[in-house]
């Protein structure tokens, strides 16, 4: 096992020095000089811009460019905004804990109500429990998660009081943000939650377990939901993916000070190490988080790590 | 057939906006700042006393031309890179596919966001952003169709009475892969319209005062509590045609491509 996680820990190596090149060639691959970028609106002559290029080291060949880049990326330095001179990594530590958390919560609610819609649909198919569930999940997946919010915020804040609308800290600050994060993402799942349980059911295995007797309690949690773990799992790791996505949006609706937000503020104020820093950090979780994902297959199906 | 039937009246609705709605969707009327819903205004004017369905109607345009643009150019490049990695295989495959997966490594609307990030926000590099984010979903499709469609004896025998490779490509193996790309594509779209809306809502796609309804929602969401109705209507609208369009879709694959169904 031990042996597949690190043979999988080496294949993901190449991806992210791939995502670091793409991260780092943003800036060249915007229209205009980057170090005008960089001076964002303040004017310029032309020689504080040579200056600029100087001291970022613009004229020296992309190659030593990159490689000092990724030098500066091993000892965690990720540069400073340009709209209040942090260090970028001092701002995504400030933000990170508040993304952390609405992903973990948003996840929670995903999984459960995920597979739990699609198990009852798949259970009772064909009654009016399986149609309404669909319908649900299918509202879910045609809803668009900005508005979703925003009507959450209308009737559970500014109509009931129940909730506060915007910010950070405290679990009433948190539930808004992750069912409208969570609701979306679960629709997917409970999809096809009851299409992977609906093609089990048809197996011999099951036919034979209930043959011999066995309570449906029982068929249900030994034969159905572990076999239906697999697939689950890879749809709820690539949820996580749209989980990261998705909170840019989920953040901006809810004022949360997580790291969606600090990168949509830094798109629109052009700060691009700020841009840089997020993107990067992001593309690496992701990658890390299917790593996790295919780990956890060969823990749960040996048939995979013996292949 | 009820997604077929949502969408149909919804472009039709569309398509005669100018007809169903006497006012203007930019001009500007101080005097019905904020109206509710009634009579002359059936779903409100918003807080320059504009008609909010005018927008919305009109916004409509803005929003599918933005899916159906979006989509289309995710086919024009994912399509060829399929059917050259299926295809060709070897080296071609190999370094086409770690492109697929680089994008991928981006999750969601990420890569549509770091695309905007480069060209600077604007409704048309929302539209390249989100064609570009979906292409290497068709990318990956059309190569496995292409792989299970490449062993059939016909390839072989266009191959052994001299035909191009390309013509091989786009007469004999294009055709049928064509239903998944139809599938994928209806679909899509609907995914297309979210994701151009969403990154309107943030600010990077289109800009006031176009109508577009992602930018409608993002006006109306500062007067939730006095104009409830000025970013209701407008999400209603976009889930109303995205449910069509998935309906739809849906429906088309189960009749063309019972494999893909989930």
């Amino acid at each position: 096992m031990i042996q597949y996680i690190l043979g999988r820990f080496v294949l993901i190596v190449p991806t992210i020095v791939a995502v670091s090149i793409v991260v780092f060639l943003m800036l060249y691959l915007t229209p205009g000089d980057p170090a005008i970028i960089y001076l964002g609106d303040t004017p310029a002559t032309p020689a504080r811009v040579a200056q600029i290029r100087h001291a970022m080291g613009l004229d020296r060949p992309l190659s030593t460019q990159y490689l000092s880049y990724v030098a500066r990326l091993v000892r965690g330095d990720l540069g400073r905004s340009l709209r209040n001179d942090d260090t970028v990594l001092g701002e995504i530590q400030y933000r990170f804990p508040s993304s952390a958390q609405l992903a973990g919560a948003a996840f929670v609610v995903t999984v459960t109500l995920g597979i739990g819609l699609g198990l009852i649909s798949a259970l009772s198919r064909g009654t009016w429990l399986d149609a309404s569930a669909m319908i649900l999940a299918l509202l879910g997946v045609s809803m668009p998660i900005f508005w979703l919010g925003l009507m959450l915020i209308f009737v559970f804040s500014l109509q009931l009081g129940w909730f506060p609308a915007t910010g950070f800290g405290g679990w009433e600050r948190l539930v808004l943000p992750a069912v409208t994060l969570g609701l979306l993402t679960s629709a997917t799942l409970a999809r096809l939650a009851r299409s992977s349980v609906l093609e089990i059911l048809w197996q011999p295995y099951i036919r034979t377990a209930r043959a011999k007797g066995l309570a449906k309690g029982h068929v249900v949690r030994r034969h159905v939901l572990r076999n239906a773990l697999i697939l689950l799992i890879t749809v709820a790791g690539l949820q996580l993916g749209d989980l990261l996505s998705g909170a840019v949006i989920t953040e901006t609706v809810f004022a949360r000070p997580g790291l969606g937000k600090l990168l949509v503020d830094a798109i629109l104020n052009k700060d691009f190490p700020v841009v840089q820093g997020v993107v990067l950090l992001i593309a690496v979780a992701y990658t890390l988080i299917n790593l996790g994902v295919d780990v956890s297959y060969a823990y749960f199906d040996p048939r995979i790590r013996f292949e | 057939m009820l997604g077929g039937v949502l969408l149909v009246l919804v472009i039709v609705a569309t398509l005669l906006a100018p007809l169903l709605t006497p006012y203007n969707p930019l001009a500007l009327s101080p005097t019905d700042r904020m109206l509710p819903p009634g009579p002359h205004h059936l779903l409100g004017t918003d807080e320059f006393g504009r008609d909010v369905l005018t927008r919305i109607l009109f916004g409509a345009r803005t929003s599918l031309r933005t899916g159906l643009v979006a989509v289309s150019l995710a086919i024009v490049i994912g399509v060829p890179m399929g059917l050259a990695s299926g295809f060709y295989g070897g080296l071609i495959d190999r370094l086409l596919m770690r492109l697929v997966d680089l994008m991928l490594t981006f999750p969601g609307i990420l890569l549509a966001l770091v695309i905007v990030a480069i060209l600077g926000p604007s409704l048309f590099n929302a539209m390249l952003a989100v064609g570009i984010s979906a292409s290497p979903t068709y990318a990956r499709v059309v190569r496995s169709s292409v792989l299970s469609t490449k062993p059939h004896f016909f390839v072989e025998a266009a191959q052994a009475i001299g035909c191009r490779n390309w013509r091989i490509m786009l007469r004999h193996i294009l055709p049928n892969v064509v239903a998944p790309i139809v599938v994928l594509g209806t679909l899509g779209v609907a995914g297309a319209i979210i994701a151009a809306a969403a990154l309107s809502f943030l600010g990077l796609g289109a800009q006031p005062p176009e109508p577009e309804w992602g930018a409608l929602l993002s006006e109306g969401r500062n007067f939730l509590l006095d104009a409830w109705w000025i970013a209701t209507f407008p999400g209603l609208a976009i889930m109303v045609t995205v449910l069509a369009i998935n309906l739809l879709g849906d429906g088309l694959r189960d009749v063309l491509d019972p494999q893909l169904r989930t």
